[in-house]
């Protein structure tokens, strides 16, 4: 049902994180969490520069039905966030991978991706 | 959900790939693909609910109008047969036990629609008042489904499937007649501030009537709608719902309903010495409606905050408005703060309520 692509590592609390191989790497909210919300409607961003500890609150995001908050799935240094979900946070929805990207972190130890479910473990835990 | 109550058309929901969610102990379409766009939906072209949750009583006999006009605070005296008249059904003490439709059918045949969710309390409620009324009250709600199909294009949709002639059927004005070969009562009326009808139909015929409408509305943008547009729509529309804008504890008057109070009809009714008396010290509180020009949802529950910082009300509603993007919402606020700036916290951001008078969007019903 939900897509879970095999590149990505997940958190169990719906957050997948995409390493670039430089010792950053892209967070967004996994397909299976934006069907569960619903339409969404704001996505309150971090601060670029805050520096956050794993599991930390980093963000939430608003569907018609609840507000919930983000967890980050590993620590590191928010160098981007994507501003364009400000005036369209329903990119979400449409692309929760792509365009839908929540913020790019620097990672304070690359290693701890290896932590993180990977696609077919997450699988199993939507399933 | 095996112990939620379905209407008829739960498995027709399913096939159209609603998400079904427990309202008021019934399982539901909450949304078939997005809540926001089927709001807009309605608003542009057309949608169809599925409202057979709401309960149905038949009150007959020679003392109905009598005993009506002591139940409800508007004036069923008004009605004549065809006409439909909304009204609160008070407590004593002025709160509101449901607001309700009353469809007069004819002298001594009346039929009123009821909340879903209060169809048990309203129904004893009922009958204990009509002790010594000649009254028969009988509740019809598992006999009869109802759809409502809502939006600038209702009108052709429904004219499609029937013979009777719908540009004669009033705002609030009903008809008996078949539409799609399924006997109807067929009702200008709807809960989204848009054009549009109620069919209220025998709940065998529901999936036929259903899938009729559906054919039909293909030519005319119609989308399957589910409960979560039908609330945003009707709080975009400034309509109250019961257990929110109105409750046990939130008169008629507090809400802004003053025009469904008929203190002068010439019936003493259920809650009028309260309600008098409130019209005459003024109340206490006041229900107001507002915006935020933000797009946080300001959600039911979330303390107002006056001038000073001191909470001087509650959120009853609250929702993002698919048309204006911003948050909307009800509050329920000291009549004495009303006039002064108010604001929400959310997260940590104090925001500005901007206090609008009802419908947020400009509507052709209201």
């Amino acid at each position: 049902m939900s897509s879970v692509p095999s590149d990505l590592r997940y958190a169990k609390s719906h957050e997948w994180l995409k390493p670039a191989g430089d010792g950053t790497a892209t967070v967004g909210i996994t397909d299976y969490a934006q069907n569960s919300l619903g339409d969404i409607t704001y996505v309150q961003l971090p601060k670029v520069g805050a520096t956050l500890a794993a599991g930390q609150v980093f963000g939430v995001v608003e569907s018609v039905k609840a507000a919930s908050d983000l967890y980050l799935p590993v620590a590191g240094t928010v160098i981007d966030v994507n501003s364009a979900l400000d005036a369209a946070p329903e990119t979400v929805n449409s692309s929760a991978y792509e365009a839908g990207w929540i913020l790019k972190l620097k990672l304070s130890d690359p290693a701890s991706v290896e932590t993180l479910l990977d696609a077919s473990a997450y699988g199993k835990l939507i399933g | 959900m095996s112990d939620l109550k379905r209407t008829p058309l739960r498995d027709f929901h399913a096939a159209h790939g609603a998400r079904l969610v427990d309202f008021a102990g019934w399982e539901m379409p909450v949304q078939y693909r997005s809540i926001l766009e089927e709001h807009k939906a309605v608003r542009r072209t057309a949608g169809l609910f599925d409202v057979s949750h709401m309960g149905e009583v038949d009150v007959k006999g020679p003392e109905a109008l009598r005993f009506l006009n002591k139940l409800v605070t508007n004036n069923v005296a008004k009605l004549f047969p065809g006409r439909v008249l909304y009204s609160p059904m008070c407590y004593p003490s002025g709160g509101v036990v449901d607001d309700l439709l009353v469809y007069m059918r004819a002298p001594d045949d009346y039929f009123l629609c009821i909340n879903a969710g209060n169809i048990d309390k309203d129904l004893a409620w009922i009958h204990e008042q009509a002790k010594g009324f000649a009254v028969t009250i009988t509740d019809r709600s598992a006999d009869y489904a109802l759809l409502a199909i809502q939006g600038p294009t209702a009108v052709a949709i429904v004219q499609a499937l029937t013979g009777a002639k719908l540009d004669r059927i009033g705002y609030y004005h009903f008809v008996e007649g078949t539409v799609a070969g399924v006997q109807c009562i067929i009702s200008r009326t709807g809960y989204t501030g848009e054009d549009g009808f109620e069919l209220y139909h025998p709940a065998g015929d529901a999936v036929a009537l259903a899938e009729a409408v559906v054919q039909a509305g293909a030519a005319h943008g119609l989308e399957l709608t589910g409960l979560g547009a039908r609330d945003s729509l009707r709080l975009e529309a400034g309509y109250p719902l019961y257990g929110h804008e109105i409750t046990a504890d939130i008169s008629p008057l507090t809400a802004g309903l003053g025009w469904t109070v008929k203190l002068d009809k010439g019936a003493d009714f259920i809650g009028r010495d309260a309600l008098l008396a409130e019209k005459t010290n003024g109340a206490a509180n006041k229900v107001v409606f507002f915006k935020t020009g933000d797009r946080r949802i300001v959600r039911a529950d979330t303390p107002v905050l006056g001038a000073d910082g001191t909470v001087v009300g509650k959120v009853l509603s609250g929702t993002l408005s698919p048309l204006l993007n911003e948050a909307i919402g009800s509050a329920l606020v000291t009549t004495a703060s009303a006039m002064a700036p108010l604001a929400v916290d959310i997260r940590g951001t104090l925001i500005n309520l901007q206090l609008v008078k009802p419908p947020f969007v400009e509507l052709k019903k209201s």
